[in-house]
């Protein structure tokens, strides 16, 4: 039955697959490039990039996005950096060690020949956005400058202030409006995408809802490309963006694409805690912070004096103690885990109990004010408008949040999902980083789909696809637009007592207290036991006001709650049916003595992908085995 | 419209030192007067550069006024401004009335209309005698008080104009910013003051 | 606290819109200003009423989506944007003026909501370096003094939220334009289409009907990203110099 999951790795070593599939790959001429139509969904930087270089390329784009501008995509948040084998910095970085990196750092649960890619197109993106006029970080004699991030041993991140996603974006941003000016790519914002219309088993076209006037329509295609981010707020309170949805990729899965890994979803370890009931999203300090913070708690359970007032003595620095050679640098998983058991603990600081101290008293100390001020004094800033505590006083408090989500639509190496023409890119698919994600490797992945991967590997399946495009007139895309218009008339047609955001908000917390940092077999049962009743009372008892024929947020918002409630069950069953701990996925019945995460390589090296099996039927899990022939799976330690 | 007000502060400066040499005497401006007459055809060139200079920045200043009321046709409930000042926000009051004393002042000292007993003065050397006019213009309070409200309109179009200007033609930088920020009010007051001096020193009895 | 409210409501870019009162009851000091709104909508919606439509997404202060004018400032007096601002800036009992960011170019969709795409038609003027995928040199082999990169850094910057028209009493988009121009300019990268890319710029703003900059600095006093009113400077002079290049050579 895996025999659907066909990755299509391309054969011979490692270091040559790549070079060799784009020799072995279609080429499709000139001329010919103008016949072709491509559906883009995302403007981010996965999608923005891919549009940008397809309609360079010669295709006809049509790119959609639901925000106002595609320069507004989510991908604008990000800031730490991106990484880039470049060894600039002479410290030792190489593809290979890039490539390794991420394998280990994603658990051994990654497909090699993809992030050996990666890691190898990952220089060319920096060229690329330097000459896009990205204004990267730079040295005194304009060399480019470097940082070390997320505890990698060398230093291979590349940055612009804090706000790296940002400018990224806005070159490929700029990319896509040369595009745009140049009549290749028209681009379509606030306007969603709510159906992949399927003709003879291909992805032909799509079925979008223009967020202003509510009209319902349809776009035909030769391929259809999602580009449509994580689904971290199916937990209600993440540090996406408000829009982020799975809606997309959700309804991809209905038709046919399978959903890989879900259950994988990172946590970060630092962001600000949440404040009050009111709470409508949690923002992220960068992680630079942990070089120079020192993370503690008090060793007394309800300790509540004031941080100032607890001796050295008194407090657990359970990094330092746990992770000696790590410390406050120990990876993401482990130390936002760390910082959930101390409160499990009832060690907790702040409101709740939830939270943990990120101290800079000693690196004040030690380096003086100014140089911390220099160092994160924005952040210092943004952490004291929204808390209104000076953490050059007082410690600051953090507490982990959802961040990013490994899993997505499954793919093979050619980026094509499993159906046929629906290719999936950047966040929304499954491919790079297993089950644990680096920090700064997100956006590199992105940019890599979008510039150097997908305008490859897209001619293999257009080539032969010449001419077959349909016209919107078929019955298949008539049937897919009342399906749509029906789902909306549904939920306008409720009128119930509760709110959209009552349902996320309950469902974040579903999943969040059963399926969040540690997960156990009782658990994850009690999530999905709850959840489908939370279903039902949504299709009973939400209310969505107006009608759709106007800009209606709440309507927008149903519809992707709805799908959240759906998607948060598939979530919760692939955490439970995975019997391992592995990177971002903690089964707390499978941990060594010292709370390591306990991976299962004989039963469970391989990826998860869910096949849709109608509504209320079964969701049937399919298996695509990771097979390792470069690295050789190792407990991963960071003692 | 930068070029336009810059011309029109040169020559506004200028004008100011020159009539400021009435404190010097009856003699020193009349000299000054007939020197500006002696050479006829210089005297139109300048004359109707500065008119141009005139018309042109009204005619610009209107046309873009109009162009920004078109682009914030809709005013906010309550006015939250942080920055602009009360001078910014009424150029085109302050040039219009100034407009309205410049063609006064026109009438009053060049064409002599408002006392046509202007045009027969003439001092012991026969020359013109501005010395005597402007002390008897400005013996009437009402025009002093027209000139000294005009002047302050001046100044006050002038202390955001002079701020603005070096914006307009992109003349300012990191390094220059504080200089300009300075110069304006400076320059502006400087001008009003200069000028108001006369008025006031001839109604003061300083000049007779 | 408990705020008196005067929001700006408009059912869709033809009707008419106007004030409207609503009370918001019992808010936190340290809820943000948006998360506040979410309060009184969800109030709104237990009443039967329908929310108010506001623009928001990353509700950190760097997608630019966030676009409210409060007492008569884009951005009231948030440090940045509007989804920063918290409600320990107001008193209880406050009358707080909410309405939409106001230009000719940013048409009224609903509510709150503003249609910006002008910046986008501006942008997809020139507002890029050409540069095809692909064909980029080693990212060291262009050298950028520091001093350089961090200017073009500071001017980079800017999100596209559209504060400074709406702040702008003439509703002129010259902090935003000038932010990308001088970003571009900077930049070695940029100089080859330097001339063409401000021409086609400013051509492209003024045919959006945005107006006139006559200094007045508001753009300046309200941009979340800190955009100082010197790229406007810079902006006259790159556009000056170019068409004098123009008509000349
Ligand atoms: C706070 C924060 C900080 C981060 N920092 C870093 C970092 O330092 N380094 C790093 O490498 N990564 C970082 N990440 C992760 C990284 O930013 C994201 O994984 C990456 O940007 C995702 O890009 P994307 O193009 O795949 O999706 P997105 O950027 O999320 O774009 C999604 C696009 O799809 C569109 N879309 C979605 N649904 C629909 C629909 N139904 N119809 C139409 N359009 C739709 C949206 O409009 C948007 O244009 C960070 C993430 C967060 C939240
Ligand atoms: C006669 C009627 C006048 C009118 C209607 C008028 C109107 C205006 C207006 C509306 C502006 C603002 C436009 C802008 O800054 O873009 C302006 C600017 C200016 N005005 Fe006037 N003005 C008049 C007279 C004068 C005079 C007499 C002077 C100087 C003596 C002057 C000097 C300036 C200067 C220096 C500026 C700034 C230009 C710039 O910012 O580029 N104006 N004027
Ligand atoms: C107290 C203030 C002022 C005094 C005493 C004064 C005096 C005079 C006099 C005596 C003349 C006639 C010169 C002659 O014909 O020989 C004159 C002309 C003129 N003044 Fe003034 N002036 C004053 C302010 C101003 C101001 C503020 C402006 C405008 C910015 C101005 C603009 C002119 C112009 C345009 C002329 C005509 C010049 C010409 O003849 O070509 N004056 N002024
Ligand atoms: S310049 Fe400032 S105010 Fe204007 S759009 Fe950019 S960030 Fe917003
Ligand atoms: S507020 Fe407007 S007038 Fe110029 S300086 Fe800013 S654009
Ligand atoms: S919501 Fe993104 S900047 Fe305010």
């Amino acid at each position: 039955m895996n025999a659907v999951l066909n990755a299509a790795i391309p054969s011979g070593p490692l270091e040559r697959k790549w070079e060799k599939h784009k020799f072995d790959s279609k080429l499709i001429n000139p001329a010919n490039k103008r016949k072709y139509e491509i559906v883009v969904v995302g403007s981010g930087l996965a999608g923005a990039s891919a549009a940008a270089a397809l309609g360079e390329l010669g295709y006809k784009v049509q790119c959609f996005c639901y925000q106002d501008s595609p320069r507004r995509a989510h991908s604008i948040s990000a800031q730490g950096g991106i990484n880039a084998a470049k060894n600039y910095q002479n410290d030792g970085d190489s593809v290979y060690r890039l490539f390794y990196d991420t394998i280990k750092g994603g658990d051994f649960r990654a497909r090699e020949a993809n992030v050996y890619r990666l890691a190898e197109v990952s220089s060319a993106i920096i060229d690329q956005c330097v000459a896009q006029g990205v204004p990267f970080a730079r040295e005194y004699g304009g060399l480019l400058a470097n940082r070390s991030f997320g505890g990698a041993q060398v230093s291979r991140t590349f940055y612009a202030r804090g706000q790296t996603g940002q400018q990224l974006l806005l070159g490929a941003y700029s990319a896509l409006c040369r595009q745009i000016a140049a009549g290749t790519v028209e681009m379509h914002p606030r306007t969603e995408m709510l159906d992949v219309v399927i003709v003879d088993g291909h992805a032909k076209g799509i079925v979008v809802r223009d967020m202003v006037t509510g009209a319902i329509t349809s776009y035909a295609a030769d391929a259809v490309l999602l580009a449509t981010g994580g689904y971290s707020n199916v937990f209600y309170l993440s540090t996406n963006a408000k829009g982020c949805n799975v809606t997309a990729a959700w309804r991809a899965h209905k038709r046919g694409a399978f959903f890989a890994n879900p259950c994988y979803t990172q946590i970060h370890p630092t962001c600000i805690p949440v404040a009050g009931d009111y709470q409508s999203k949690l923002t992220l300090m960068s992680e630079s912070l942990r070089n120079d913070g020192r993370v503690w708690v008090p060793q007394k359970k309800g300790d509540h004096r004031p941080p100032g007032d607890i001796p050295d003595a008194e407090r657990d620095y359970y990094l330092e103690r746990k992770y000696p050679a790590f410390g406050n640098l120990a990876p993401r998983d482990i130390s936002s885990r760390s910082a959930k058991e101390a409160c499990d603990e009832g060690r907790g600081v702040g409101p709740g109990g939830l939270g943990v101290y990120l101290d800079f008293g000693d690196a004040i100390k030690r380096l003086g004010e100014p140089a911390i001020r220099d160092l994160y004094g924005n952040l210092f800033e943004i952490y004291q408008e929204i808390t209104n505590e000076n953490a050059y006083k007082a410690p600051m408090r953090i507490y982990p949040a959802v961040h990013y989500t490994m899993g997505g639509l499954w793919v093979d190496y050619n980026l094509m999902s499993t159906i046929p023409g629906l290719f999936v890119l950047g966040e929304a698919n499954f491919s790079d980083h297993g089950a644990n994600r680096l920090g700064a490797s997100a956006l590199m992945q992105g940019l890599a789909d979008g510039y150097f991967v997908i305008p490859y590997t897209i001619g293999n399946y257009l080539a032969p696809q010449v001419g077959k495009r349909p016209t919107p007139d078929r019955p298949e895309f008539k049937a897919t637009e009342d399906a749509v218009r029906e789902c909306t008339r549904r939920l306008l047609g409720i009128r119930g007592k509760r709110s959209v955001d009552h349902f996320h908000r309950e469902l974040g917390r579903i999943v969040w207290d059963y399926c969040g940092m540690a997960r156990t077999e009782r658990s994850l049962q009690r999530a999905l036991a709850q959840i489908p009743p939370l279903r039902e009372e949504f299709w009973k008892n939400v209310n969505v006001p107006g009608e759709n024929e106007s800009l209606n947020v709440s309507l927008e918002k149903a519809g992707r709650v709805a799908d959240f409630l759906e998607f948060g069950e598939l979530m919760c069953l692939d955490a439970l049916a995975r019997r391992e701990s592995c990177g971002g996925h903690f089964r707390e019945e499978y941990q060594y003595p010292d709370g390591e995460a306990k991976r299962d390589d004989e039963h469970f090296q391989h990826v998860a992908a869910w096949e849709f099996a109608g509504e209320g039927g079964k969701s049937i899990r399919h298996i695509e085995p990771l097979i390792f022939e470069a690295v050789h799976p190792s407990v991963r330690s960071y003692k | 419209m930068g070029l336009t007000g810059v011309a029109l502060v040169g020559y506004a400066t200028g004008h100011m030192l020159g009539n400021l040499q009435i404190f010097i005497g009856a003699d020193q401006l009349n000299t000054y007067g007939a020197s500006l007459h002696s050479y006829n055809e210089l005297l139109w060139v300048v004359r109707l550069g500065l008119l141009a200079m005139f018309v042109g920045h009204i005619v610009f200043s209107i046309q873009l006024t109009r162009e920004n009321r078109a682009a914030h046709p809709a005013k906010y409930a309550v006015p939250g401004y942080r920055k602009s000042t009360r001078a910014s926000r009424t150029m085109m009051v302050s040039g219009l009335i100034l407009l309205c004393f410049v063609v006064f002042h026109l009438l009053h000292f060049t064409v002599d209309k408002i006392d046509t007993s202007f045009a027969t003065m003439h001092d012991a050397r026969g020359r013109h005698d501005v010395y005597r006019m402007v002390v008897a213009g400005f013996r009437n309070v009402w025009v002093s008080g027209f000139y000294i409200v005009g002047m302050f309109l001046l100044c006050q179009h002038l202390r955001h104009g002079i701020a603005s200007f070096p914006q307009t033609l992109g003349l300012n930088s990191q390094k220059l910013e504080v200089f300009w920020k300075k110069l304006a009010p400076i320059w502006a007051w400087g001008l009003f003051v200069g000028y108001v001096s006369i008025p006031i020193a001839v109604l003061a009895g300083v000049l007779k | 606290m408990n705020l008196k409210l005067k929001v700006w409501r408009q059912k869709d870019a033809n009707a008419a819109g106007k004030l409207v009162d609503i009370e918001a009851r019992d808010i936190s000091p340290d809820c943000s200003f948006l998360e506040m709104l979410d309060i009184v909508n969800e109030d709104l919606l237990s009443k039967g009423g329908e929310p108010i439509a506001f623009d928001h997404d990353c509700r950190e202060g760097i997608c630019g989506t966030c676009s409210l004018t409060i007492n008569g400032t884009p951005h009231g007096l948030s440090e940045t944007a509007t989804c920063q601002l918290y409600m320990r800036k107001f008193k209880d009992g406050d009358t707080i003026y909410i309405e939409p960011f106001r230009a000719r170019s940013f048409p009224i969709l609903r509510d709150l909501i503003v249609d910006r795409s002008s910046f986008d038609r501006i942008q997809q003027a020139g507002g890029f370096i050409t540069a095809r995928t692909g064909s980029a040199q080693d990212g060291n082999a262009i050298l950028v003094p520091k001093k350089k990169a961090d200017a073009a850094m500071e001017a980079a910057a800017c999100i596209g939220c559209g504060a400074c028209v709406a702040a702008c009493p003439n509703g002129s988009a010259m902090l935003f334009v000038g932010a990308k121009v001088s970003h571009l300019a900077l930049l070695p990268q940029g100089q080859p289409e330097r001339a063409q890319r401000v021409l086609s710029m400013v051509k492209r703003m003024d045919a959006e009907g945005f107006g006139n900059c006559s200094t007045h600095l508001e753009c300046e006093a309200v941009c979340p990203a800190d955009i100082p009113a010197l790229v406007i400077t810079r902006l006259n002079r790159e556009y000056t110099i170019a068409s004098l290049r123009e008509s000349v050579v």
